[in-house]
């Protein structure tokens, strides 16, 4: 039982603190920042002046930056992690509302073009202290081990320079730090130990997906998902409020806002609100620190190490922004792919009409799921795979889905929306083929920090066409299957991007090594999203934080024998003398 | 094979066909749990700010631009007349355009989203004034819709549009801007029966057919009167 007067979201103040505005103000500083699990509450936090030349200036907070962080300062370095986006305290800022809450989008203007131009905004990143993992669906899966080694084992796309053995014990570590609720056995890929919580009751939407699939004799699993399915510290279980994708109010999500950053802040890490980099400065071949905005001004941090984890747009504008006579092209660009091979996953869905009160709003949005096509290779006329799970949409934007996806509009639009609660859907996460022509560069036009903007092209291939041929095709059958009627199909989604950075083998054609170093600037590294050579049918979140934690014992071996060469080597006394 | 039925005529369909706009949550009123514990201190403090947004407040649209805007929410969104809980939409689009509330990007072919509504507008409102000799908003349904579905099919190419395509207008800002303003809104939130805020408190039935007691009851078709005594519970759980 929840006690009254513990500060978590069961005390549901009557009003909030008032002109407490965290996009105005940086919340993080004087020493201190917010205990975000508790209703006005504060911890120590170590902070460093710009003048001090600390190990690591880590640029984003979010699954790649803010699990680096974390494990960066638990390892002893000096650690700074910079983010644009404000430091929510979600019990208290987060309102049950879609219009309000885009508040945790990253909205600065962005161009897209090329064929089949991708919608961002919602659809793609956030702005937040804790990246876009504030507000994702929490679905949180494994590679298919294959593909790590994608072309030598199946032919298609590029191989990582990974072994999925040392992954898979890093899977388990995010999945312990996480405490990822998911079923006793999962029925796909080598052995792996049970999930840390029991699996969260389904909800009649993902019944639809496990009717469906058990009708046509394909494998379906509760989803293993970030929320808690039981209480952990301050954090309650999941109330199946269903407002995940906007930012969960209760704190049962485990994002790395509540996970990861409180444990950098204990081992010392500084997180520094409000602050936008612009540029990073490089001088003899080494970066040197940032330059970053904050409070009306720009300021410039120095740092021994320069990590770049701005998610998979903004990490290659801020390379390609720090441009210099030393390097033309931007930063770590000499194999020229620095924004190259963005790739996306597909995100097609079938919908259609159920007899009976789906309610779909209720509970996180995908607790079901089939990886069958993630493991199944034959019957497929394309090289890749995908999963697809159940959906819950909200309001707006299954209005907006109706509007845009299906042309509906006037008496059409409005009849339509009356069956809101009967509706159910089945929404692919598809494996997309890395293309050098999809890419991010920089625009003419510049935003509020009068940085140039990004222009993202992108274009399917062939093999994309043919794998939302067959997803769709497969999940209207499953959807009929399950019961569904008037069962029409949202073709032109996409999600989760990935790629501009690529890790491999050879300096020439990948822009870090398996380290997430980059191959040209010794002192520079990337870590997120960017890095991924291929992106796999399963959403990235799980793996980007698995890598982040390989890089942290990577950095942490490597400063061991010398080689971060100019980096301090680990002192854990020095990092945690600020608490005592 | 699990079981599920298979009804010979769909009663919702038909409901519909009679009737294009029931009142399908009769006595539903989301509004009703404002003070309980579905609702947190800052849901309430926004839509408090949303409801006071009146029917004719406009900020970033001119005088000449207003009628126009209006219009077209009328026939995106169209409302019952006389229901209690009118929706602005088109307030609530100018309130977004005015915030300078962004969607995070745009099409190459269209420019930033002010100047995209300003010029579509009186892009529109000439073709009205071409085709039929009067203001866009001075025309009826019929003329009105036509006018939109020709934007639709990107078929307008009067001077006006300059280099912007009718169709990236009306399907890149149109019907985002003015579906998302109109499903923003509780009057909404009722006649789609969506249950609504619900931070701290949540949902507990979450299988078919169940409904929490703070959730809408569905007028089954003849039981719309239970349907109503359920609303009216609502706001007591
Ligand atoms: C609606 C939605 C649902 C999703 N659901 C899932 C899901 O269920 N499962 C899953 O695995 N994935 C999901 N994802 C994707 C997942 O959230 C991302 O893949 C992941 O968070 C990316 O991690 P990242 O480290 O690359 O970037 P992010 O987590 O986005 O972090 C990047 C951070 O860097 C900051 N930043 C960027 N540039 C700068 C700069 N120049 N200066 C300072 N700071 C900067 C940003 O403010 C941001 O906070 C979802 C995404 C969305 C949009
Ligand atoms: S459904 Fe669970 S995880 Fe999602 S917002 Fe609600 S409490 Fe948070």
């Amino acid at each position: 039982m929840r006690l009254p007067g513990t500060g978590n979201a069961a005390d549901n103040p009557q009003e909030r603190t008032p002109g407490d505005d965290p996009r105005q103000v940086p919340r993080a500083g004087n020493g201190r920042a917010p205990n975000v699990m508790r209703i006005g509450a504060w911890v120590p936090m170590r902070q460093y002046v710009d003048d001090d030349e600390v190990d690591f200036v880590i640029v984003g907070t979010g699954a790649g930056g803010g699990t680096l962080a974390a494990k960066l300062a638990e390892h002893g370095f000096t650690v700074a992690a910079l983010d644009a986006g404000p430091y929510w305290r979600p019990l208290e800022d987060f309102a049950s509302d879609e219009m309000h809450q885009s508040k945790l989008y990253w909205t600065d203007e962005r161009i897209v073009d090329g064929e089949n131009p991708l919608q961002l905004g919602s659809n793609n990143s956030g702005k937040s202290v804790g990246g876009s993992t504030v507000h994702f669906a929490m679905v949180s899966l494994r590679f298919r081990p294959d593909w790590f080694k994608a072309r030598s084992l199946l032919g298609y796309g590029a191989d990582w320079p990974l072994d999925w053995r040392e992954m898979w014990d890093y899977y388990g570590e995010v999945e312990q730090t996480l405490k990822i609720a998911g079923p006793v056995t999962y029925p796909w890929g080598p052995k792996r130990s049970r999930y840390p919580y029991r699996a969260h009751e389904l909800s009649a939407s993902a019944k639809v997906l496990a009717r469906g699939a058990e009708a046509l004799g394909i494998a379906w699993t509760p989803t293993p998902i970030a929320t808690l399915s039981a209480p952990r510290g301050d954090a309650p279980p999941c109330v199946y409020r269903g407002f995940c994708t906007l930012g969960c109010s209760t704190n049962a999500k485990q994002s790395v806002l509540n996970t990861w950053l409180p444990r950098a802040l204990k081992a010392g890490a500084e997180i520094r609100d409000l602050a936008m980099v612009g540029r990073i400065e490089t001088k003899h071949g080494r970066a040197t620190g940032v330059h970053y905005h904050r409070e009306g001004r720009w300021r410039f941090q120095r740092a021994r190490n320069v990590v770049v984890a701005g998610y998979a747009i903004e990490t290659p504008r801020l390379l390609l922004m720090s441009a210099s006579s030393e390097f033309p092209d931007g930063l770590a660009n000499s194999s020229g792919l620095v924004g190259r091979y963005l790739t996306v996953q597909g995100n097609q869905a079938v919908w259609g009409v159920f007899d009976e009160e789906i309610r779909s709003y209720k509970g996180p949005p995908s607790l079901a799921i089939t990886e069958h096509w993630n493991y199944e290779d034959r019957g497929k006329d394309f090289s890749g795979g995908y999963c697809y799970m159940s959906q819950g949409p909200l309001p707006t934007l299954w209005g907006k889905t109706q509007a845009t996806a299906r042309g509906l509009w006037g008496e059409a639009l409005v009849a339509e929306m009356q069956r809101y609660n009967h509706v159910a859907g089945l929404k692919v996460v598809s494996e997309y083929m890395p293309q050098a022509r999809n890419r991010v560069t920089l625009a003419e036009e510049t935003d509020q920090y009068r940085l140039p903007i990004a222009r993202v092209t992108y274009s399917w291939c062939d093999n994309d066409r043919a794998m939302n041929r067959h997803a769709l095709a497969f999940m209207r059958q499953a959807l009929e299957a399950a019961g569904g009627r008037e069962i029409w199909d949202q073709e032109n989604d996409t999600c989760h991007l990935n790629g501009t950075a690529r890790m491999g083998d050879d300096p020439r054609t990948s822009v870090v090594n398996a380290d997430c170093r980059s191959w040209d600037i010794p002192n520079l590294w990337i870590c997120d999203g960017s890095v991924f050579p291929t992106v796999g049918g399963v959403n990235p979140s799980l793996t980007i934080q698995a890598i982040a934690c390989r890089t942290a014992d990577r950095i942490k071996a490597l400063a061991a024998c010398g080689d971060l060469s100019g980096a301090a080597s680990a002192s854990p006394k020095r990092a945690l003398a600020w608490a005592s | 094979m699990p079981e599920h039925r298979i009804p010979a005529s769909d009663p919702l369909k038909t409901a519909r066909e009679n009737d294009p706009r029931r009142d399908l949550y009769p006595g539903y009123d989301v509004l009703s749990k404002r003070d309980g514990p579905s609702w947190n201190a800052m849901t309430r403090e926004v839509i408090a700010e949303r409801l006071s947004i009146g029917p004719e407040t406009h900020h970033f649209f001119t005088d000449d631009e207003w009628p126009t805007l209006k219009a077209i929410c009328e026939r995106i969104v169209p409302q019952p007349p006389g229901r209690p809980g009118w929706i602005p939409v088109a307030a609530l689009v100018d309130h977004k355009l005015h915030a300078g509330e962004r969607d995070g990007y745009r099409y190459a072919g269209l420019p930033e989203q002010g100047e995209a509504w300003r010029r579509g507008l009186q892009a529109l409102d000439a073709e009205a004034q071409r085709a039929f000799g009067a203001h866009f908003h001075e025309l009826g349904d019929w003329a009105q819709d036509k006018l939109l579905r020709a934007a639709e099919a990107g078929a307008l190419t009067d001077p006006a549009w300059e280099d912007m395509a009718s169709d990236l207008f009306f399907k890149q800002r149109v019907l985002p801007d003015v579906v998302k303003a109109y499903y923003a809104h509780p009057t909404a939130w009722n006649e789609i029966g969506w249950g609504g805020p619900a931070s701290p408190r949540g949902y507990v039935r979450m299988d078919f057919g169940r409904r929490d007691p703070w959730e809408a009851a569905e007028a089954k078709p003849g039981h719309e009167e239970e349907a109503r005594r359920a609303n009216l519970r609502v706001s007591r759980w």
